[in-house]
């Protein structure tokens, strides 16, 4: 699938530019070509097929169907599965947050939607594809969603609304549950075609400097990080490691464009997946900017509660990873 | 020929000050100045105002306080047509 970003790579570095096959820069930027393009058409392709998936299922439509059915628990999996699939905006998890309380939906199931959300998200997945191939992601994306609906389902267990700011409460108390339909009026995938092509080429856009940038970071780290240098700190498989790996992850509010990268190294350079796995997570899942964004809608007290539990299923997936791999 | 006389729209763009709400915002300003539309052009960034309208996603888009756009940047020649209804 990807022989003509390869033909092309070495077309215009070997070729165009006239530098050997067998220096070392030639190498380092054919590799960065290559990889650059690869990630950004997965991207484009990742966020064109979740452009689809929402035009069929909208957010609202998750909402009005978790509102009305019981589901015996599969609400929490649902949810989760559709926090991954919904183009992750941390400017939405606000209105997403009051959208679902007013909803009647529980608390726990609207946890289990807002941990996976960015925690599975397009750029995540593409950069995941693109640097460490289809496996490796899929367990990703399958740990992130059991992660959210395992931790969605235990918050959901701690009673945690009285702890909502105050005029959220009060919607939690008057929260319905939605018997009209909320929805646009249908229109054919072909109408919304384009605007999902634009949708997914803007999102492309705004992440080119950071999948550069990230690529080209990684490429510099592999050249000049010795081998087995993490390894000797971080990648013994001492115990405290994983949690390390998670709190030093949390001020790193990077996207997942920059961090994949760096990733890539820790683990090529002797870091156990697991905790390089626990260590994006905790970069993507746990951010700060988020945290501020939630201020608005739950007590401090909550957003702790909210991250510490994100933060130890973060560690234990960890732990099961380096067990398992 | 002649513009009709419609009273003023009222356009309020939804967001709580991210990105591509204050790109929706630009777009929505340029448009109604380039067309020269009747209309008051507001940013809402109160989560508790935006909430009133129901939207779940931002950026949106209310005219005359109906929703006619969310989730996304439009382009200008969305917010034109959009504008024109």
């Amino acid at each position: 699938m990807f022989d003509w970003i390869q033909h092309f790579a070495d077309w215009l570095i070997y070729g165009l530019f006239g530098i050997g096959t067998e220096t070392h820069l030639g190498a380092a930027l054919n590799f960065f070509v290559y990889d650059t393009l690869k990630i950004l058409l997965l991207l484009f392709l990742i966020v064109t097929l979740m452009g689809v998936v929402n035009a069929y299922f909208p957010v609202e439509r998750l909402r009005n169907f978790l509102s009305r059915n019981q589901l015996y628990g599969g609400e929490y999996l649902l949810a989760s599965t559709f926090g991954a699939v919904t183009p992750f905006c941390s400017c939405s998890s606000v209105p997403l947050f009051i959208g679902f309380v007013r909803g009647g939906i529980p608390l726990g199931v609207t946890f289990a939607f807002l941990i996976t959300s960015p925690l599975v998200n397009e750029v995540a997945l593409a950069m995941f594809l693109g640097m460490f191939g289809w496996k490796t992601t899929l367990v990703y994306a399958t740990t992130g969603i059991l992660l959210g609906t395992v931790g969605g389902w235990a918050l959901g267990k701690m009673n945690l609304q009285n702890y909502l700011s105050d005029w959220v409460k009060q919607l939690w108390e008057n929260a319905q549950r939605e018997t009209e339909a909320l929805e646009e009026a249908p229109q054919t995938l072909m109408q919304r075609m384009p605007d999902i092509v634009r949708g997914a080429w803007d999102i492309v856009r705004g992440v080119v400097l950071y999948v550069v940038i990230g690529i080209g970071i990684g490429a510099a780290m592999h050249g000049y990080v010795p081998e087995n240098f993490f390894a000797q700190y971080l990648g013994g498989g001492q115990w405290w490691t994983i949690p390390l790996a998670v709190i030093l992850a949390v001020p790193m509010y990077a996207n997942a464009a920059g961090i994949v990268p760096v990733i890539q190294v820790f683990v090529a350079k002797g870091v156990p997946l697991g905790t390089a796995i626990a260590f994006m997570m905790g970069t993507v899942g746990l951010s700060l900017p988020e945290a501020t964004l939630l201020k608005k809608v739950m007590t401090m007290k909550l957003i702790a509660i909210f991250f510490g539990t994100v933060a130890a299923f973060i560690i234990l997936s960890g732990y099961l990873f380096n067990l398992i791999f | 020929m002649g513009r009709q006389t419609t009273i003023m729209k009222d356009v309020k763009i939804l967001g709580t000050g991210c990105p591509k709400c204050k790109q929706t915002t630009a777009i929505v300003e340029e448009t109604v100045n380039r067309l020269g539309i009747e209309a008051t052009v507001e940013k809402v960034e109160d989560i508790m105002e935006i909430m009133k309208y129901n939207v779940m996603v931002t950026p949106a888009i209310a005219i005359d306080g109906k929703i006619v756009m969310k989730g996304r940047v439009p382009s200008a020649s969305e917010v034109e047509a959009i504008l024109k209804n």
